[in-house]
């Protein structure tokens, strides 16, 4: 089995295997609670804190644990144009995942206004462009690192210095959910006073992932309840998940260098081989910075729906990157907002690599797919 | 040899799909989604729900086929749909699901299973196909109260070579009972009986919602009489009779809708009585045939009688008894006992 879906989700690290042993029946109280059973799962997750706050440069009490990336979007859009019982303003992308734009809309439902950057063919957009479109009203600036279906690197830092520049008061978020498989973040670096991350994109656990909160950012929670994450995320730890959470990224900075070479080594070769079998390949966001773990392609003339069932039957698990929840290929709102028309959408296809990519594949990909699309032309 | 079932989430094309593995083939399962709603909310009645594409998907799990879905919704809405409200703008009655079947399901779906090397296409239709001599026949499926052999009249010989519908040789209960011994969970799913894309709604609504607006008129009675004046033609269907939107004291009906003046003409019920209608696009299972048939002209509607003689674009069909409310758009299905013939749309009724 070939699989270059890694953006979809990863396959547990070992060392989270290691990390969450403990889990499996020693360490099973709620932190929340004050005995020595307790005390022990909030101590995990307090050294869990630790650990991710100073693998990201920030301070461990800007760490707030969520259910995922979703959540982490949501609380950061929806906690930011509703936080102090106003409908603040938010400015973002097309581009965007659709948990940002979904939050986005919902806000928008309520009375929030809601402005888009305009987006090049390539997926960039400009920040000065961005910070256009920021007012005195502006709740949230919402700009992804790297896109989760092309692959393209957004000028995050330049985003948030331009919107900073316009309003020091503006808060920005960025989705860095696939950026920071691939690239080391520094929130100061950045500059972002808010960031999604979630664990399986990097080998950690499913349904789990934290939200920066720079200091002194206010937010209006999502979830009320006992007051957990210092009230910013109520409800019972999901102690396993977030000890394998931390565990995965520290297995991520310690393999950081190691993994950019391997997988681009993979992702380049994957391409280049493609490119010479497919002449007429196009490659998305080819003028454009890409993440390295990233290739998404358009075949022309090949329904992606079909190549996909050629592809799997053959072994080889990739995406169309954009599905609805019926699982169907949809055509993609990032390529739509790239200016491709929807007929051109269906021919493209995402392939993803990640740590357990192994050495080689990208290249036995490549003839795969030049083979298989060969066989629907 | 490969077959791709075309899987609804339903009962039929579930046991349909179960069918063809125990025979053997290498099968998968495939749930065409041909519609959306507006953004937001999932379609909650009718095919093509996610919660029916997940009955598929534990279905296909069950049997250990890979199973997808597959987007058709653009050529739904340009081959369907549009037809559907264009039909209704022009005073014609259309029948979506042989549309479907026709620009979709045995064009499309069936252009693509080939494309990867699949031998048949596999539906939960009610319906048999035979071969005989290297030429393929269509009957009646053996379940007389559900057989769908009319929604299936505009296959040929180039369809009928690579399609199966197993469920055809069983009835219903026959169906349902195989499903439960499976463990399939559709067993009792209820049949659906919308169009699709309608759902519970009117199809009135569902113009509505499509933004549609047809031109308004008099309601005039064939002896002349004016009525009163309706609020858009897309109200009404030939042979209608309820909501008309005139007070007299007969019972009216719906006998000639003029899409081009607006004009929408009652009579009596024996107005409604047709002899002959002309059909178009007719398609022939086999060869053309002329002379003494049967013609349906509705879904589960009775067979009739009916004389045939082809012309060189059109088809004349004279019923033997004068037949009530026929209406340009429908689908008119011709059969020898219980052999289809072939198809076509009523053009013009006389």
């Amino acid at each position: 089995m070939l699989y270059l879906d890694h953006a979809a989700s990863s396959p547990l690290r070992p060392e989270v295997w290691a990390a969450i042993e403990p889990f499996r029946n020693d360490v099973y109280g709620n932190p929340s609670g004050s005995h020595a059973v307790s005390r022990q799962a909030k101590n995990a997750i307090e050294d869990a804190r630790d650990l991710i706050a100073s693998l990201i440069n920030a301070d461990p009490r800007e760490i707030v644990f969520t259910g995922g990336g979703s959540e982490s979007d949501n609380q950061a859009i929806k906690g930011r144009a509703f936080s102090g019982g106003r409908r603040g303003a938010i400015v973002t992308s097309p581009t965007e995942h659709d948990a940002v734009l979904g939050s986005a809309e919902y806000c928008g439902s309520f009375g929030s206004a809601v402005a888009f950057a305009k987006v090049t063919v390539d997926g960039l957009v400009d920040p000065a462009e961005v910070a256009s479109h920021v007012t005195a009203d502006t709740a949230v600036v919402s700009i992804m690192m790297g896109n989760n279906e092309t692959g393209v690197r957004l000028p995050v830092e330049e985003v948030a210095a331009a919107v900073k520049a316009a309003n020091p008061a503006a808060i920005v978020h960025t989705d860095a959910v696939q950026g920071y498989v691939s690239e080391r973040v520094d929130v100061d670096v950045l500059g972002v006073d808010l960031l999604s991350l979630a664990a399986h994109k990097f080998g950690g656990p499913k349904g789990v992932g934290l939200l920066y909160v720079r200091s002194g950012t206010r937010l209006a929670p999502l979830v009320h309840g006992g007051g957990q994450e210092l009230g910013r995320r109520s409800g019972t730890h999901n102690v396993m998940a977030i000890v394998g959470m931390a565990a995965a990224m520290a297995a991520l900075e310690e393999d950081r260098a190691g993994f950019r070479a391997r997988v681009m080594g993979e992702r380049d070769a994957f391409e280049a081989r493609l490119a010479g079998l497919v002449p007429d390949l196009v490659v998305t966001g080819a003028g454009a910075p890409r993440m390295v773990q990233t290739s998404h392609v358009r075949l022309p003339a090949i329904r992606n729906e079909m190549l996909l069932v050629r592809l799997d039957r053959a072994g080889l698990a990739a995406s169309a990157a954009s599905a609805c929840q019926s699982g169907a290929a949809t055509v993609s709102h990032v390529l739509e907002a790239m200016g491709m028309t929807p007929a051109l959408a269906r021919e493209c296809l995402r392939f993803s690599f990640g740590w357990s990519t192994a050495e080689g594949e990208g290249a036995r990909a490549a003839r795969l797919v030049a083979d298989e699309a060969g066989a629907l032309r | 040899m490969r077959a791709l079932v075309a899987m609804s989430g339903g009962v039929d094309s579930s046991v349909a799909a179960a069918l063809m593995k125990e025979q053997g083939w290498e099968v998968m399962g495939v749930t065409m989604k041909l519609w959306q709603g507006p953004a937001g909310e999932a379609p909650t009645a009718g095919c093509c729900t996610v919660s029916d594409a997940e009955d598929a998907r534990r279905v296909a799990a069950r049997l250990d086929i890979p199973y997808y879905v597959w987007d058709y919704t653009e050529e739904f809405m340009s081959g369907v749909v549009d037809g559907f409200v264009d039909d209704y703008l022009t005073g014609r009655t259309p029948n979506p699901c042989v549309e479907c079947n026709r620009t979709i399901k045995f064009s499309r779906l069936l252009a693509h299973a080939d494309a990867l090397d699949y031998d048949v296409v596999v539906t939960g239709h009610y319906a048999r196909v035979t071969s005989d001599g290297g030429r393929y026949r269509l009957w009646r499926g053996v379940d007389t109260g559900k057989d769908q052999s009319y929604v299936l009249s505009m296959l040929g010989q180039d369809q009928l070579a690579h399609l199966h519908f197993p469920v055809g040789d069983l009835t219903k209960d026959q169906t349902r009972r195989i499903a439960a011994s499976l463990g399939i969970r559709t067993a009792y799913k209820p049949d659906s009986q919308d169009i699709c894309f309608v759902g519970q709604r009117s199809y009135r609504e569902f113009l509505a919602s499509q933004g549609v607006v047809s031109i308004q008129g008099p309601i005039v009675h064939r002896d002349g009489r004016l009525l009163g004046i309706h609020h858009g033609i897309t109200n009404y269907t030939i042979g209608q009779r309820r909501g008309l939107g005139v007070a007299v004291g007969e019972a009216l009906y719906v006998t000639d809708i003029d899409s081009g003046s607006g004009v929408v003409t009652v009579g009596d019920r024996k107005d409604l009585e047709v002899d002959e209608v002309t059909v178009e696009n007719m398609s022939w299972v086999d060869r053309p045939v002329a002379g003494a048939l049967l013609a349906q002209y509705r879904a589960h509607g009775r067979a009739v009688p009916a004389e045939i003689s082809l012309e060189e674009e059109l088809t004349i069909v004279r019923f033997g008894e004068p037949q009530e409310a026929l209406a340009r758009g429908q689908t008119l299905a011709l059969y020898l006992n219980e052999e289809v013939v072939g198809g076509g749309i009523i053009r013009t009724t006389a």
